[in-house]
């Protein structure tokens, strides 16, 4: 059996001073898998990204990225290897959207012809044209467009490891079924080994292979979608009746395969 | 207006060199006060508990105002002194508060989610600093140069009082001449520099604020390429030959500075050694301790103030006897007093002229009776000593209604032209007593201890120059009473050049 790409075995952790946020957690992702994280606010999602990247360490327990347990990497090595798109971007306002794309290959010493080949290439891939992109700032893009920049960014030096936190949360409902379709598309390519975090239930479903559920500090239900979805656990249902509308089962499946890029595609649970 | 340009004119050459000393004390203490507290402030940003101490100490820093700054460093050696290092580090103190606050603030104000984003992609702390959040925190540290800069400029002005030249000497000059012209042609070009740097910054920090990196990498070449061209231009222009020159130093009055003049140019043309000049020192005690630490050579004093103030001897009214302990006293620590230059610049208890016609008023005893109704004014140093005013007030039993006003000593002849007080204590030689129409009481209790005026110099400069010294001797008994209050006439009321008033008088009693 390969070694999961991320595994938590009975990692605790809480904040100094604070209750804890995650209680005897454990939880594996094969390569390749994207999974998604459902919860409330507080539940311990974005804590849960931060100790597969090393910006946390664990209270008790071990986080293993690709086999090796996080204590043992270098930090700075590990995050490299780590992709981490953030809940609000967090793009380098100094710099314009190439040199934002840019930053890691040149943490890492590219040579300049590299750097900007790669750069060229992540900006279509994510759908911003290069000529068009590159050279605008920050501040002139939309919501988005900022977003796309970020995924771009995290996916720079090709890292096997993708964290995703609340990625499309700030996003209106259209730009993010665009998103969410373009998402798939570039994993469809890539095949990352993804966590995304989110409190939608609906994006899970739209995104990911497996659903996990987390309360309490620990998982309550983590599974493909569609058993999820079917779930009785009341704490799972509470999360499943939150979103707007309930996807039909078939939808749900639908929603797993890889969708073809199409511009008109929009979200299969609206 | 005219008057002003034409004196700017006059001296364009002088306007010039003192612009460029302004410009790199300015500078060079900004640039340095960068240089430390850019990595002061990163530094105690991320210690938070050392951050507010650190700040408290530069804060009261900032409040010590900066002529008594000047003051506390006098003695303090390496960093002390006179001169333009010491003034430089006084400017850096001033500068750092500002800088290492915006610093701070800078840093502090970035948004946590991009700093978040710059360690999770994996930047080390330092790649971090170089690429994140010092370009973040660029503006705001660019509006705390912009600040000390500002400051810089202001409080250069006061460095000339210890000899570091910038356009202070102007104002000071002008000071002690109760010249409103040269005191212009001083703090004009100072304001203006003042704004141009502060604009000049400005510019930067909204260039930088537009996050435009390209544009901001334009705009900080062009402002890095314009104050290199200024201080190219103000060292040129503030070149002056120093190694292996003669220091001569003065205090800050008009007599002082014609007698400094009087030196430089003795030493100059007797003894053809290099001379530089550091006149407008302050007062007695700083001149001494320049003289002490060797920053200068030599200035004139007068026996009474030695005997006093430096030496804090009881009062003598015999003026040989004066002349003979201060001389042994100045021996014993290295200085030699040289022989007397020929006038005894007692203090003169001065009233208005009108009043001294009005009333029949001769001698300070006559004064006594009418101070009941009087105000005084006394320079800070007649307060002070032992032979000023304690000592008068009791020989002469003046009664005056409220305490004496302490103003500065050139400012109290002007206060007494026009009305502010009734008497004063000046200088017996002073030209503004023939010029605003004063009146000199006689010391008839003979209360005044000799003041005879005499050069001190370093005796290891004295032995290492012989022709130094000849040119010093030279001068005993030349200047009377008669020709250094001349001087002092033409130099406080025609608003002559001192070096042009010199160069006569040196000529006519050759």
């Amino acid at each position: 059996m390969p070694v999961p790409a991320i595994e938590f075995r009975g990692v605790s952790f809480a904040r100094p001073g604070q209750a804890r946020v995650l209680d005897d957690f454990s939880l594996s992702v094969d390569a390749g898998d994207v999974l998604a994280l459902v919860g409330r606010s507080g539940a311990g999602k974005s804590t849960l990204l931060k100790l597969v990247n090393r910006l946390l360490l664990p209270d008790q327990g071990a986080v293993f990225v690709e086999g090796r347990d996080t204590r043992e990497w270098l930090p700075i090595a590990l995050r490299r290897n780590v992709g981490y798109v953030l809940q609000d971007v967090g793009l380098f306002p100094h710099m314009s959207v190439a040199d934002n794309v840019a930053v890691v290959p040149r943490l890492e010493r590219w040579p300049a012809a590299r750097v900007s080949t790669r750069v060229h290439e992540l900006l279509e891939l994510v759908g911003l044209p290069a000529h068009e992109f590159a050279a605008r700032w920050p501040d002139e893009l939309s919501g988005g467009q900022r977003q796309r920049v970020g995924v771009a960014r995290a996916l720079a030096v090709d890292p096997p490891v993708l964290l995703m936190d609340e990625p499309f949360g700030a996003l209106d409902p259209l730009t993010r079924a665009e998103l969410h379709a373009e998402f798939r598309h570039i994993q469809s390519r890539l095949h990352k080994t993804v966590i995304i975090v989110t409190h939608d239930m609906g994006e899970a479903f739209a995104l990911a292979d497996r659903v996990g559920v987390l309360e309490g500090g620990q998982l309550i239900a983590c599974d493909r979608g569609a058993v999820v979805a079917a779930s009785t656990d009341p704490r799972v249902r509470r999360l499943l009746d939150a979103v707007p509308m309930i996807p039909r089962p078939s939808s749900i499946a639908q929603a797993f395969r890889p969708a073809d890029r199409g511009g008109a595609e929009g979200p299969h649970y609206s | 207006m005219r008057a002003l340009f034409s004196f700017w004119i006059a001296h364009r050459a002088e306007l010039a060199g003192l612009f460029g000393q302004h410009v790199l004390l300015v500078a060079g203490s900004t640039l340095i006060a960068v240089a430390l507290g850019v990595p002061l402030g990163i530094f105690s940003s991320r210690r938070p508990r050392l951050a507010s101490p650190l700040m408290a100490v530069a804060s009261i820093v900032q409040t010590i105002p900066s002529l008594a700054m000047f003051g506390f460093l006098l003695p303090v050696p390496l960093i002390g002194g006179v001169g333009a290092r010491a003034a430089l580090v006084v400017l850096i103190l001033y500068g750092l508060l500002p800088i290492v606050r915006t610093t701070i603030a800078g840093l502090r104000g970035i948004d946590p989610s991009i700093r978040e984003a710059g360690v999770a992609m994996g930047m080390t702390p330092r790649e971090l600093l170089r690429q994140v959040e010092l370009p973040l925190a660029l503006p705001s540290i660019v509006a705390g140069v912009r600040v000390a800069a500002v400051v810089g400029v202001g409080s250069a002005t006061i460095a000339a009082a210890i000899g570091a030249g910038g356009l202070g000497e102007y104002i000071y000059r002008g000071l002690s001449m109760v010249d409103t012209t040269v005191i212009l042609a001083g703090a004009v070009p100072a304001a203006a520099l003042a704004l141009a740097v502060d604009g000049a910054l400005l510019w930067l920090e909204q260039q930088l604020s537009a996050r435009r990196r390209s544009s901001s990498r334009r705009a900080a070449a062009t402002v890095a390429a314009v104050v290199a061209a200024v201080v190219m231009l103000s060292s040129a222009a503030a070149a002056r030959r120093s190694s292996g020159a003669i220091v001569v130093g003065s205090k800050n009055f008009t007599e002082q500075l014609v007698l400094g003049e009087l030196l430089a140019q003795a030493i100059e043309r007797d003894a053809g050694l290099p001379v530089d000049r550091r006149l407008n020192l302050g007062g007695t005690l700083i001149c001494d301790q320049a003289l002490v630490a060797g920053d200068i050579d030599v200035y004139v004093e007068y026996t009474g103030t030695a005997l006093t103030a430096v030496f804090h001897q009881p009062v003598s009214n015999d003026s040989s006897a004066v002349f003979d302990t201060v001389r042994a006293l100045y021996a014993k620590s290295g200085r030699t007093l040289l022989p007397p230059l020929g006038f005894n610049n007692t203090f003169a208890i001065l009233v208005r002229g009108a009043d001294a016609r009005a009333r029949g008023l001769r001698t300070i005893d006559d004064a006594a009776r009418e101070s009941g109704r009087w105000r005084a004014g006394f320079g800070y140093e007649f307060v002070e000593r032992p032979d000023g005013y304690p000592g008068l007030e009791k020989t002469y039993g003046l009664r005056f209604p409220d305490p004496p006003r302490v103003m500065d000593l050139t400012l109290s002849y002007r206060a007494l032209a026009a009305g502010q007080v009734d008497l004063i204590a000046g200088d017996a030689t002073a030209g503004l007593i023939k010029g605003l129409d004063l009146f000199q009481l006689e010391d008839n209790r003979r209360y005044f201890p000799p003041y005879d005026a005499a050069a001190v110099a370093r005796a290891a400069t004295l032995l290492k120059y012989p022709q130094f010294r000849a040119a010093l001797e030279r001068l005993s008994g030349r200047v009377t009473a008669a020709d250094m209050r001349a001087m002092n006439y033409a130099a406080d009321v025609e608003h002559r050049d001192v070096p042009v008033i010199v160069r006569e008088f040196l000529a006519r009693t050759r």
